[in-house]
């Protein structure tokens, strides 16, 4: 492919002719540098693009007229402390004694699927969770609940501030 | 008796094709290799299973790592009329050459006031500058207008709502991560992403 054709015509004559030099060029080295390059381009490459999570937040001045009330009975508040633990509970604060618990299989994602459970079992509709953060827990417990959201398949949560009957709560119980 | 004799053939093989393939493999890569942006400050983007790609353009991404904030939007010309209209509001003139290098610059955590002495340090000096992070106190919440200008950039270039994206270390604590939220809130972006690397569903 990369030779020309040098052979030359059938023997004329005497005539002299200037010596025909191949044109064929050793690659080798080339292929290796090529492939060399290919090598570190590929390594460089980001190959895992960081993904990205969409939250959306509520409006900041609600309108009273377009809020719903959600019953209390399956709304399951969750209360983000220190030293990533979680405490939660259904209902109302201080009417219904809140669980501590972890992240993770058996934790809160075990919790989580058992109360959705539940809740559809006894109001027939889905559960509602509320995700509050408090000052001691870090960016990682939150979006990490907000994952076992997306795992456990509960379409409506969101993310309220946390109120001071609950950071008492989080005290008593040493998660502040 | 007659030797068999074992024809020697050449070793020499044709590396043509094999070279084409090479360089069009390398041309490839060199086209789609996306120069990695370092991060001022060290960031462990924490693991989600979410599978949603960050866009490649229109997008402004908020650093938030050691109560730090920094600040980066895709797209030159984005930049350019961000950093025209900053310093409009902030009564700074930029020369030429400031606007060429903020076109190019990638992320940045400064206050508008020292952003010209950032602008004049090479890429040696400005790796080891520490920045001190975009004011977003209530006396100048610079980030606030970092964030409204480049909308409104985005807007009048591309005619597109520019997607805001917060990039968070996972050890951050959540009050700053409000601080972040609740300046997006102000300007009524009630929907944005958190940046996330993939990681497997069975933790």
């Amino acid at each position: 492919m990369a030779e020309l054709d040098t052979s030359g015509g059938g023997k004329k004559g005497g005539k002299v002719r200037s010596k025909k030099q191949s044109t064929r060029v050793d690659l080798t080295a080339m292929v290796d540098l090529a492939f060399l390059l290919i090598t570190f381009f590929m390594m460089t490459t980001t190959l895992s693009k960081p993904k990205a999570m969409d939250l959306a937040m509520p409006d900041k001045d609600k309108k009273e007229e377009n809020t719903l009330d959600v019953a209390a009975s399956r709304t399951m508040t969750i209360l983000l402390g220190t030293n990533n633990q979680v405490m939660w509970y259904i209902g109302e604060p201080g009417k219904t004694p809140p669980s501590k618990d972890n992240f993770g299989k058996n934790g809160l994602r075990k919790t989580l699927i058992e109360n959705k459970e539940s809740v559809r079992n006894k109001t027939g509709k889905t559960m509602f969770v509320i995700i509050k953060p408090s000052d001691k827990s870090v960016y990682k417990n939150m979006v990490d609940v907000l994952d076992e959201m997306a795992i456990t398949n509960i379409d409506s949560y969101g993310i309220v501030d946390i109120s001071p009957v609950e950071i008492d709560l989080l005290k008593r119980d040493g998660l502040y | 008796m007659p030797r068999v004799k074992v024809a020697r053939k050449s070793t020499a093989i044709d590396m043509t094709a094999m070279c084409d393939v090479a360089f069009l493999l390398l041309t490839f890569f060199i086209l789609t290799a996306k120069p990695r942006v370092e991060d001022p400050v060290p960031v462990d983007v924490p693991g989600s299973i979410k599978e949603i790609p960050i866009p490649d353009d229109n997008l402004a991404i908020i650093t938030v790592g050691q109560n730090k904030a920094f600040f980066s939007v895709e797209g030159n010309d984005v930049r350019r009329s961000l950093l025209q209209q900053m310093g409009e509001l902030y009564g700074v003139q930029f020369t030429p050459e400031e606007y060429a290098k903020f076109e190019v610059l990638p992320i940045f955590g400064v206050p508008v006031r020292s952003l010209k002495q950032f602008l004049a340090m090479d890429a040696d000096q400005k790796k080891n500058y520490e920045q001190p992070g975009i004011p977003r106190d209530s006396v100048s919440n610079e980030l606030f207008n970092w964030i409204r200008e480049s909308r409104k950039a985005a807007k009048a270039l591309h005619n597109q709502e520019l997607r805001v994206s917060i990039k968070g270390d996972s050890k951050e604590e959540y009050p700053v991560i409000k601080e972040v939220i609740d300046i997006l809130q102000d300007q009524e972006v009630n929907k944005f992403s958190l940046i996330t690397t993939l990681r497997g569903a069975s933790k």
